[in-house]
């Protein structure tokens, strides 16, 4: 077992956990997307779990920190919180959020770290940006949304650890990056509708095929 | 709402499809069967074909024993690889800064609009294709058009315009529907 403290709060973890990972067993939120505890390396693109720990100059990111005796960590200093808003907003311009509409279970996950770290869902002070992708892309079994897609890979990832041949991608570069389906046909590369990307997306940027129906009704009592 | 396919290989023939099959094992066999081939592949398949259609991707994967969408993946990362067959004519409009400043985007919409196809596409009867370039350098003239590798300055609307009458006379003198003086 390791001693840390958190927040003035002194806390005993198993070893070999990163700082992410400690803080969320012992029931301290620090927001996160990308994080997958079945990676081998954390992706930490999300930039969202930034604390700060003694000693170190900089907030650095939680997910890729291990704990070791006598850390402290703080997980609200004013920088730590500059650097998740900066990100957060980030996302949010490329994430019109339609509530309504969008099947996640409320508040949704960007709803609860927009409220941790005190920022609204909107934006602002940021533009939303339209990178003029279609509101759907038609995945065979799925559907994807790529005005909702954090980027946070953890389908791509989950889809790799099911499937030795993954059908999950990143395509395109940049702003314009978004999921991908792209199956060779060959055999082995067949998805068999585990919905393991489905389950795992944060955002409901990937919807089951009956899901998509569901919606097409919400959409039209909502019109 | 727009519910859109993946984005490659609509409107590629199967015969297509089955003459870069028929040449695609000779060129696969001029490379290892490495990783770090994936690219170089690419651009030759690129170089042979002009582009990389959904069977080529599939057959490298396949090739380098990787999944179609890690191929597919990088391939799309890169400007360099395009997914769809040059038209005849070959529209390739600057958006380097100073065509940005000038107004590059209303050329390529004016363009995407009049054809009816985004940038990187191809109209169905192969004529036109719409390319986004970052600079060709001559940016005094911005903002600029390459139209078949001749470059048109001070783009305007108008221009673009005009430039179509021309091709379909073109087209329709190569078509047979009118006679020129010397047929």
């Amino acid at each position: 077992m390791v001693k840390i403290t958190v927040d003035g709060k002194k806390l005993e973890t198993e070893e070999h956990l990163t700082v992410l990972e400690a803080c969320l067993q012992n029931g301290i939120f620090i927001p996160n997307l990308c994080f997958l505890k079945t990676r081998p390396h954390p992706h930490a693109s999300c930039r969202l779990c930034f604390v700060s720990i003694e000693g170190y100059d900089r907030p650095i990111t939680a997910c890729t920190e291990r704990v070791r005796d006598g850390l402290v960590v703080k997980t609200d200093t004013p920088e730590v919180r500059a650097l998740q808003r900066s990100a957060f907003k980030l996302l949010m311009s490329l994430h019109p959020c339609n509530a309504k509409l969008c099947p996640t279970e409320k508040p949704c996950l960007l709803m609860r770290i927009a409220k941790h770290i005190g920022v609204g869902i909107n934006p602002k002070p940021l533009e939303r940006i339209n990178r003029g992708l279609p509101d759907f892309v038609d995945f065979g079994s799925l559907y994807y949304v790529p005005n909702r897609c954090v980027l946070c890979a953890r389908c791509i990832h989950t889809c790799r650890s099911i499937n030795k041949r993954p059908l999950l991608t990143f395509a395109k570069r940049g702003i314009m990056t978004m999921v991908a389906y792209f199956s060779s046909g060959n055999d082995s590369e067949v998805c068999s509708n585990c919905n393991a990307c489905v389950d795992i997306c944060p955002v409901a940027a990937l919807l089951p095929k009956s899901a998509f129906i569901n919606f097409l009704e919400a959409k039209e009592t909502h019109a | 709402m727009e519910v859109s396919g993946q984005h490659i290989g609509h409107g590629i023939r199967e015969e297509e499809e089955q003459a870069i099959s028929e040449k695609l094992p000779e060129i696969l066999g001029e490379f290892s069967r490495e990783r770090s081939s994936l690219l170089p592949i690419l651009q030759r398949i690129q170089e042979a074909f002009k582009f990389l259609s959904p069977g080529a991707i599939k057959a490298v994967a396949e090739y380098l024993g990787l999944s179609g969408s890690e191929v597919y993946g990088v391939a799309t990362f890169y400007n360099q690889f395009r997914f769809h067959p040059p038209g005849r004519h070959e529209i390739k409009i600057c958006m380097g800064t100073a065509c940005h400043v000038k107004g590059g985007d209303v050329i390529l919409e004016n363009f995407e609009r009049r054809l009816g196809i985004k940038e990187g596409e191809t109209t169905p009867d192969r004529e036109y294709s719409i390319e986004r370039v970052a600079c060709v350098g001559c940016c005094a003239l911005a903002p600029v058009a390459v139209v078949d590798d001749k470059v048109i300055g001070y783009m305007q609307p108008s221009k673009v315009e005009g430039l179509f009458l021309q091709f379909e006379i073109q087209r329709k003198i190569r078509e047979g529907q009118i006679k020129t003086e010397a047929s």
